[in-house]
Parts: structure tokens; C-alpha cells; sequence
């Protein structure tokens, strides 16, 4: 289900082309708009589906198995540090979901990787994986869990 | 300079009705041009099947839905999430009208006195808001340079209106500061690319933008959203989700994520 871009909804600011891993947004060279240059190349990661901040870009299903007006749409809202999908099948039936894509302020809880010294030799020699135990916190309690978090596992899937 | 109507000295040389039956012209270009636009690139049957579409069932007052697509979208280019972009876009929209606006009235109303009222100084102020919203567009804005890394003078289909609207303002301005026949000939040239080039440029946007952005007010208002989202969490009801739970303590206002940063990594 490749990309495309309603050319009369996108500014062309350039996120897409920016954020594209396999870059193939660009922008069209008679109206300066963003466009797929290669549907059949497109992975469908939805990264330029959820940068678009003029929601200009949609998901084409194939005519082959998705020919009666399915749609997944998504909403990504920076701003409150969320994402919402809204999810059409082709029987009608709709399901929305929201979900936090942060949880602290963007860019304030970047790790200053710069900062940290270099591994000793016995770090490199150890079967350690960078920063472990210390950022999985085996060393801090114990393995965590969801009620140590005050989560609860509740039956089903809740979004 | 300021002052003084560039076009009285012209009309020693050029009958005034010749002036009138130019700006007439390419007032009939633009018109034909976007009729040929429409009509070619189907961008009427597409609105309208956009607008059924995105329509919903609710009944929506159009009035107020119109006055702000024209308060937000048109008069104060709301479209633009870029502040440099929409700043440019300003100062070109209406440098352009004041432009444009102050040469009709110069050629009809004052075609041969010198002294015109506000109407030169106008006609200066708008063709220089042209030409520094437009050069401060076109070597640091665009999008193909800024995002794709595109060279700055990689010249392509896209550039023909803002190219030619650049050296009709520029010409016309140097111009009337020099004088020279020279001059005026590239000036006229570059104005008729302009105003006939438009069933091949992006001139008529500034007809297409404002339907698109008032059908997308609509589609808001209508409850369809564009078949896009709608949960937030603005929403009491949608905070207390299990899948909420992790920002319950959070800001509402969590900053700005990834367009902290102009996007140029290319």
C-alpha cells in the first residue's frame, strides 16, 4: 500500500522528503509539491504518512485485495504527545486508537552520549552489552515489572 | 523617483489606450489561462467530488466557515507551517497586489501626469515586497534546495512563476529608475511570460489554494475530518484510556518534536 500525496492539501515544506528512509518522496518538478517517485519501492513504514503536518498523505491499497474503501489513517500530534489511527474495514467496521508517542517534553531527556567516557578494556571484554545492567536497572530492584509500575495486565488489548 | 508615475513619461511614446489595451490583455490571459487550467487538469470535477465527499452529514454555516478561510488562509497565508516560508509568501502575495493594483491605476487614472497621488509610492513599495519575499524565496527557501539539496540554480518547470514574476518586478523597477528602451522591452517581455504563462505555471494556486483551504475547513466542520482522527487528549473521556496511562502527569503542551528542526538532512 504505497504513499500518495494530495497535491491540493501539501505546502510543500519538505518533511517527507526528509524523513523518508527510502527515499523516494521528492518534489515534483512542475507544481513544487511532494510526491512518490516509486509506489512499487515504498514500504509503507508510514514515516512521511505521520510528518506530514498538513495530513497531505495517504496510503493506496492495492485493487487486488483491498478494493472496497478500507482506510487507515493516522494523526500524529506532536504538540500533546500523541498518535491517533482510525481504522476503517471493509465491512464498516471503525476502530480508533491513541497512544502516547512520548512521555517527557521533546528534547529534554536526550541521553548526552558525548559526555559518557569510553569503555575500559574489561567493558569491551565483558559479554555486557553497552550500559547493561545499568539501563535495563537489573541493578536497581530487580527485573521490573508492570505492577512495580503500577500497571495492571488487563484481558484483551486496550489502546 | 518615489514620486513621480514611471508610466507619464511613456506616454509621449506610447498611446495610453496601447497601455490600457495591454494590462486588458493579460487580464483576458489570466482568465483564459486558468479556464484552460481547470479544464485541462480536471481540477473543477475533482473539488467538487472532493467537496461530496468530504461534505459529511452534519449541516455546516458557510458564512463563517468563508470569512475565516479568507481572515486565516488567504489574507494571512495561514496554510504555511514554516515561519521563514509563510513570512516570504507575505511579503511576495502582497507586494504582488499592491504592485499590480497600483499599475492598473497609475496606467487608467493617471496615465499622464507625473505627480499620482500615494499610488507611485505604492507601486515602488509592492514591486520591492516582490523582490525581496520572491529572491529570499527562491535562493534559500525553495523546497528543492532547502530539503532536496538540489543546487540553488537548478532552474525547473516549477520555477516559471516566480522566475518570470522576479524579473517583471526587477525589470520594471530598474526601469523606472534608469529608463532605457531596453529595459522597458525585457520589463513587458517578462510580464507577458508572466500573466500568459499560466496554463503552464503555478500562477493560478492563488485561485486554488483558497477553494482547497476552505473545502478542508468544511470537511472539519462537516464531522468527516478527511476520514482523519479524531481522538486527542483534550478529551476528559479519552485521558483516562489505559493507553493514556503513562502521560496522566504529562504537559498538554509537550514542544515541538521533530520540527524543532528545519527538515535539510539530506
Amino acid at each position: 500500500m504505497p504513499t500518495f500525496v494530495y497535491m491540493t492539501r501539501c505546502d510543500g515544506c519538505g518533511h517527507c522528503v526528509d524523513i523518508c528512509p527510502s527515499d523516494i518522496m521528492h518534489i515534483d518538478k512542475t507544481y513544487r509539491r511532494a510526491y512518490n517517485i516509486e509506489p512499487s519501492m515504498c514500504w509503507e513504514c508510514y514515516s512521511c504518512v505521520k510528518a506530514c503536518p498538513q495530513n497531505a498523505i495517504d496510503m493506496r491499497g492495492y485493487a487486488d485485495f483491498a478494493p472496497l474503501g478500507h482506510s487507515v489513517r493516522v494523526q500524529r500530534d506532536e504538540k500533546k504527545g500523541t498518535i491517533s489511527w482510525k481504522i476503517k474495514f471493509r465491512n464498516g467496521t471503525e476502530k480508533n486508537f491513541l497512544s502516547p508517542i512520548t512521555t517527557k517534553p521533546w528534547g529534554q531527556a536526550i541521553p548526552k552520549l558525548a559526555e559518557v567516557p569510553g569503555p575500559s578494556k574489561e567493558m569491551r571484554d565483558s559479554q555486557l552489552l553497552y550500559n547493561e545492567p545499568k539501563w535495563i536497572r537489573m541493578d536497581d530492584g530487580g527485573l521490573h515489572t508492570l505492577e512495580a509500575a503500577g500497571l495492571k495486565l488487563k484481558k484483551g488489548v486496550y489502546y | 523617483m518615489f514620486a513621480v508615475n514611471p508610466f507619464a513619461a511613456l506616454s509621449g511614446s506610447i498611446p495610453p489606450a496601447v497601455m490600457q489595451g495591454y494590462i486588458v490583455l493579460m487580464i483576458v490571459l489570466v482568465a483564459a489561462g486558468t479556464l484552460f487550467d481547470i479544464l485541462h487538469k480536471g481540477s473543477a470535477r475533482y473539488f467538487f467530488e472532493s467537496w461530496r465527499k468530504s461534505k459529511g452529514s452534519r449541516e455546516v454555516a458557510l458564512l463563517p466557515i468563508a470569512i475565516q478561510t479568507v481572515a486565516v488562509d488567504v489574507l494571512a497565508s495561514g496554510e504555511f507551517c514554516n515561519a521563514k516560508r509563510r513570512f516570504a509568501h507575505l511579503l511576495t502575495m502582497y507586494g504582488f497586489v499592491f504592485y499590480v493594483v497600483a499599475t492598473v491605476v497609475l496606467v487608467f487614472n493617471y496615465t499622464a501626469a507625473a505627480a499620482a497621488s500615494f499610488w507611485p509610492q505604492l507601486w515602488w513599495l509592492g514591486g520591492a515586497m516582490v523582490f525581496v519575499g520572491g529572491t529570499w524565496f527562491w535562493f534559500f527557501i525553495r523546497v528543492d534546495v532547502a530539503a532536496e539539496g538540489n543546487p540553488v540554480f537548478r532552474v525547473m518547470h516549477a520555477d516559471l512563476f516566480i522566475l518570470s514574476m522576479l524579473a517583471s518586478v526587477t525589470l520594471g523597477l530598474l526601469w523606472a529608475w534608469l529608463g532605457g528602451f531596453a529595459l522597458f522591452v525585457l520589463y513587458i517581455l517578462a510580464t507577458t511570460v508572466l500573466f500568459a504563462g499560466v496554463p503552464w505555471s503555478k500562477f493560478a494556486h492563488m485561485f486554488f489554494k483558497p477553494a482547497a483551504a476552505f473545502e478542508k475547513r468544511v470537511a472539519e466542520a462537516g464531522g468527516t475530518h478527511q476520514n482523519l482522527p479524531t481522538l486527542t487528549r483534550d478529551d476528559p473521556e479519552q485521558r483516562e484510556r489505559h493507553s493514556m496511562e503513562l502521560l496522566k502527569d504529562a504537559p498538554m503542551d509537550m514542544g515541538l518534536g521533530i520540527k524543532r528542526e528545519p527538515p535539510h538532512h539530506y
